[in-house]
């Protein structure tokens, strides 16, 4: 885009009014609910509306319950045969499709990530019932490749049909003895988008994994990093530092995730949420079953892996971690200034849109604002009240007819395993310390006043956000990738990178900057028209030399 | 080894699906929709699918795809759909605008028995279709049939719309099949050289490959009209290239409208090609320009020039039906050996013909329609081949087993140029046969010693 573009006006509130000029009057008042123009009035942020239906016919950013549940929490277990029980697309579709990168480097570690299995129905299976051609395809993927577990993904068509997935999954398990088998009811329809998978996965792993190892952990400072998959190659990243500064991290949750990683998630004293939005419950199951506290932190930027780094340290109140944080950051900050003092003259006060999953919008804003740039508009595609507003709303969410669908377990404290980490007072003295637990504050509280905060963005109005406020950059997934370069503008994504990351953690850092400077000053964007486009008139006869 | 746990030991397997060569219908007939001009497709079910077959076929085609959803929640599951597919209609008429709607259905809808039919009946009783606007729907449960048949089941769809007259309008219609919008255009280009007066539809062409002006609409200027659509009815032919993508609708207009159909191999490779324009020139009446036959030379002399390193090497083939079996007939014909073929599309029609255009080859031929990229791959290691001809997955089989792999078929995700450069007709023979050379030869050059290292291959 020519800079003669850029001096473009726009007040908030007009923006939000175009956006909903077109729809129909139904339309109009439900979208108008989720677009919120960011003004924090005394000591409160607004109000949103999220989670609730994507409107039938309006292209929507989302995918449905069982992509979060197979796609995104299962999908970067590489021990765990994951089998979707439906007709194959579904399968097919979730088949290394969401660049989550596993390290089972070795040929003795078992690595199913490559392959895509299913039951294939046909419609003979949805008329007489597909339990039995899910019992023979668990024993036929048992028989093939004898694995430590395996993992049931229910489809549309089989909830409808009724198959009842855990009895078989029970039974198989019964029958192998060695082999955990067990189902996710994600059908895709169940729940409003990929958060009703997210948590549906979350649950089930909880249940028949978590808590199972018997080998025993006993380095010094071991975290759980929860919300993180590895995109990229992230986790690597964040792994290498945490190991560097000697920190363990006994499971991410679930990038480069094996089943014995999960089975000992129990055995940390520490839970990091990553993001929030995808699993902060199964932070607060492990705080309720096994005493271990939690933290929201964020290696996305590297301003905020360093504070993030500290926050871990401080818990574990100890001189010599300290001291090695203290030293891993400083090493570690030298390159990262380094190439972002080259790069920040030439992204200083450009303008993003972030319209991703879940805490990614409010993550990624931290790197922008390393690169000197600004936010003018974000959202979710799936986040709840709480990722916008923060936890405190949590008590007064009101549950509607699609979130019952989604089974809450209850837990109690484990009778042998629960073990308080911090007493009370170990607790209060961190929090003076300025560890918040058990806490997070949205995505609101991070976007300036006045700017705009859409839930469930849809195709229409993130081309006409685009077109009225001509940000420099867009992220997205791919879905919106080339309907936003079309208009000019460079679209990055946040969901699987494109082909590019590691982001998170210092040397991602790093990776993105170099990769903003490209995508906002690419000379591409300059040739978008001819010279007899930009000039029509012919004024002037050509002078042969 | 990124397939390390595929053994080379073949059990069968009667549940288990493992790395599938096919995908669902709905996508198929999502594909086949873009190609009508002003249309917006919509899948009628949970959103899911859709944001899948959108998310796929973008990272194919590096084109925005857009299409809409019905967006079942558990409530649409289970008291059907209808009141989500008319208040759809409703909101896509008001705020996109399209011309068209082609609605495909889903397992889901399928499986509750929503009646598309009956649907759009309703909303033009309650005036939600607006005058002129066009509604139309396939149904695609995607527990039937595959990503192939989904879109044999669209275009059928459009079939439906034409409309038979006794006067002929003195065009030929034909229906590419399942192809990249560059091979549609080179279709168009074929014929248009030959002489012929066409209407073909599903066209990609001028909606896949759009060029990038800082403008976007939602529906560029190509695909086939609706008017031409209708008007297909007053064809005086109509060729059907590929039985398993094309055949069902041709027959549709030769049973509803009377216009006698043929049906065709897809036009990959010279002796596909050849009957191609054959029958073209035939059904039109015209003679075949001096510009074709030059070609067609040019094909023949690139097979006489590369022949000796494709003689004899052994190919596995891994894609969809119609692709499969001219691309087959294409490999016999420069004397190269295809000895592993899969469809992931059943259909018992599609081994015999494999066996009958494999017949003089003196080397024992896998073929299985239905099957999986995991039996493709024991069969490889069981019996090695010089090459793989197959979409992006069959890359790990490629690295695992250290073989040379062209990309051709769908979907292709990490490679691209493909929406752009035919491989169909002469033009795309020759594109072809410098992607299989290339491939070999970049082979050698890695894999020979240093003695044998040469300059001039
Ligand atoms: S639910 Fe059915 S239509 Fe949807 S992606 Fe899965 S197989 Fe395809
Ligand atoms: S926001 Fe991102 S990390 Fe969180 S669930 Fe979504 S895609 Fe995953």
């Amino acid at each position: 885009m020519g800079k003669a573009h850029k001096l473009v006006q726009w007040d908030p509130h007009n923006v939000k009014e175009k956006l909903l000029e077109k729809y129909p009057p139904k339309v109009a008042r439900k979208r108008a609910k989720q677009i919120m123009i960011n003004e924090a009035l005394e000591n409160t942020t607004p109000e949103i509306v999220a989670n609730v239906r994507t409107i039938p016919g309006i292209i929507t950013m989302r995918g449905c319950t069982y992509a979060g549940c197979k796609g995104v929490i299962m999908g970067p277990t590489s021990d765990i045969v994951n089998l979707a029980h439906g007709p194959i697309g579904c399968g097919f579709y979730a088949w290394l499709t969401r660049r989550n990168q596993t390290d089972a480097k070795n040929d003795t570690n078992s690595n199913y990530i490559t392959y895509c299995m299913s039951t294939d129905m046909h419609d003979s299976d949805i008329i007489f019932g597909g339990e039995k051609k899910l019992a023979a395809a668990i024993q036929e993927a048992y028989d093939i490749f004898h694995p430590k577990a395996i993992a049931v993904f229910a489809t549309c068509p089989v909830g409808l049909i009724g198959d009842d997935i855990h009895a078989v999954a029970r039974n198989m398990k019964e029958k192998f003895g060695d082999c955990n088998v067990f189902a996710f009811s994600c059908e895709g329809y169940k729940g409003v988008s990929q958060s009703a998978g997210h948590h549906i996965a979350n649950n089930q792993v909880f249940t028949h994994v978590v808590g199972s190892s018997t080998t025993e952990k006993n380095q010094k400072f071991k975290i759980n990093l929860l919300g993180e998959y590895n995109i990229g190659g992230d986790g690597f990243e964040i792994d290498r530092i945490l190991e560097k500064c000697g920190i363990t991290n006994i499971s991410t949750f679930s990038g480069n995730a094996t089943y014995d990683k999960f089975a000992s998630a129990n055995q940390a004293d520490l839970s990091c949420v990553m993001c929030h939005r995808s699993i902060n419950y199964v932070a607060d199951m492990l705080e309720t079953k096994y005493g271990i506290p939690w933290i929201k932190i964020n290696f996305v930027g590297a301003e905020a892996t360093a504070k993030s780094l500290r926050k871990i340290a401080t818990y574990f109140n100890d001189q010599e971690l300290i001291d090695r944080v203290e030293a891993v950051i400083a090493e570690e900050m030298v390159a990262v200034s380094e190439v972002q003092k080259e790069v920040y003259p030439r992204t200083v006060d450009k303008t993003a849109m972030l319209f991703v999953g879940g805490s990614r919008a409010h993550h990624y804003q931290e790197l922008f604002k390393e690169l000197g740039m600004k936010t003018i508009s974000a959202g979710y595609e799936f986040g709840h009240r709480d990722d916008y507003e923060g936890r405190d709303v949590i008590p007064f969410l009101k549950t509607d007819a699609d979130s019952r669908n989604i089974e809450e377990i209850h837990v109690e404290p484990d009778p042998e395993l629960f073990q308080p980490r911090k007493t009370a007072e170990e607790l209060a003295a961190l929090k003076k310390a300025g560890v918040e637990f058990k806490s997070y504050d949205g995505l609101n509280p991070v976007m300036d006043n006045g700017t705009i905060v859409v839930d469930d963005l849809n195709q229409y109005e993130a081309e006409k956000l685009v077109q009225l406020m001509k940000p420099d950059l867009f992220c997205a997934g791919i879905k919106e990738k080339f309907s936003i370069q079309k208009l000019g503008v460079p679209m990055k994504q946040l969901h699987s990178y494109d082909s590019g990351g590691p982001y998170a953690g210092f040397a991602g850092a790093t990776n993105f900057y170099r990769e903003i400077d490209r995508l906002v000053n690419s000379k591409v964007w300059n040739y978008l028209k001819a010279p007899w486009q930009e000039k029509p008139e012919l004024s002037a006869t050509y002078v042969w030399e | 080894m990124l397939l390390r746990h595929t053994p080379t030991e073949i059990k069968e397997r009667k549940a288990l699906m493992i790395n599938p060569a096919k995908t669902c219908q709905p996508i198929g007939a999502m594909y086949a929709a873009l190609g009508i001009k002003g249309c917006l497709p919509h899948s009628h079910g949970s959103q899911g699918c859709c944001a899948y077959h959108r998310s796929t076929l973008t990272r194919h085609y590096k084109e925005p795809i857009s299409a809409a959803t019905s967006s079942f929640t558990e409530g649409a599951s289970v008291f059907g759909g209808q009141a989500n597919l008319l208040q759809a209609i409703e909101n896509i008429f008001t705020v996109y605008e399209p011309e068209v709607i082609a609605v495909h259905t889903t397992c889901l809808s399928e499986t509750i028995g929503d009646d598309l039919p009956q649907i759009f009946n309703k909303a033009e009783k309650e005036n939600k279709i607006p005058k002129g606007k066009t509604v139309l729907g396939a149904p695609t449960p995607s527990y039937v049939g595959s990503h192939v048949t989904g879109f044999s089941n669209m275009v059928k769809a459009m079939a439906v719309l034409a409309e038979p007259s006794a006067r002929k309008n003195g065009k030929i219609n034909i229906i590419p099949g399942w192809v990249e919008p560059s091979d549609m255009e080179e279709i168009k280009r074929l014929c248009t050289l030959v002489g012929t007066r066409i209407n073909m539809f599903p066209d990609t062409s001028g909606v896949l490959d759009t060029p990038l002006t800082g403008k976007y609409s939602m529906f560029p200027k190509g695909g086939a009209s609706i008017a031409d659509i209708r008007d297909s009815g007053s064809g005086i032919g109509t060729l059907a290239l590929g039985e398993w993508c094309s055949a069902d609708a041709a027959r549709l207009l030769d049973s509803k409208c009377k216009v006698p159909c043929s049906v065709l191999d897809m036009p990959f490779g010279l002796k596909a090609t050849d009957r191609f324009i054959d029958i073209l020139r035939t059904v039109a009446g015209t003679s075949v320009p001096d510009e074709i036959a030059v070609e067609r030379g040019k094909l023949v002399d690139m097979i006489s020039d590369m022949h000796q390193y494709f003689y004899g090497k052994k190919v596995a083939l891994a894609g969809d039906p119609d692709q499969l079996i001219s691309m087959t007939e294409f490999l016999v014909s420069i004397d190269m050996h295809p000895v592993h073929i899969v469809s992931g599309t059943s259909g018992k029609k599609f081994e015999k013909r494999i066996k009958e255009i494999t017949a003089e080859m003196e080397c024992e031929v896998n073929v299985k329609a239905g099957g999986d990229l995991f039996l493709f791959h024991q069969w490889i290691k069981n019996e090695g081949v010089d090459l793989i001809i197959g979409n992006s997955y069959c890359k790990y089989i490629a690295r695992d087993e250290d073989l040379p792999l062209v990309r051709w078929g769908f979907p292709i995700l990490d490679r691209q140029g493909h929406q752009h450069f035919p491989t169909v007709g002469y033009k795309g023979g020759l594109r072809l046969l410098e992607q299989i050379l290339g491939a070999l030869l970049d082979r050698r050059d890695r894999d020979d010693p240093e003695e044998s290292f040469e300059l001039v291959l």
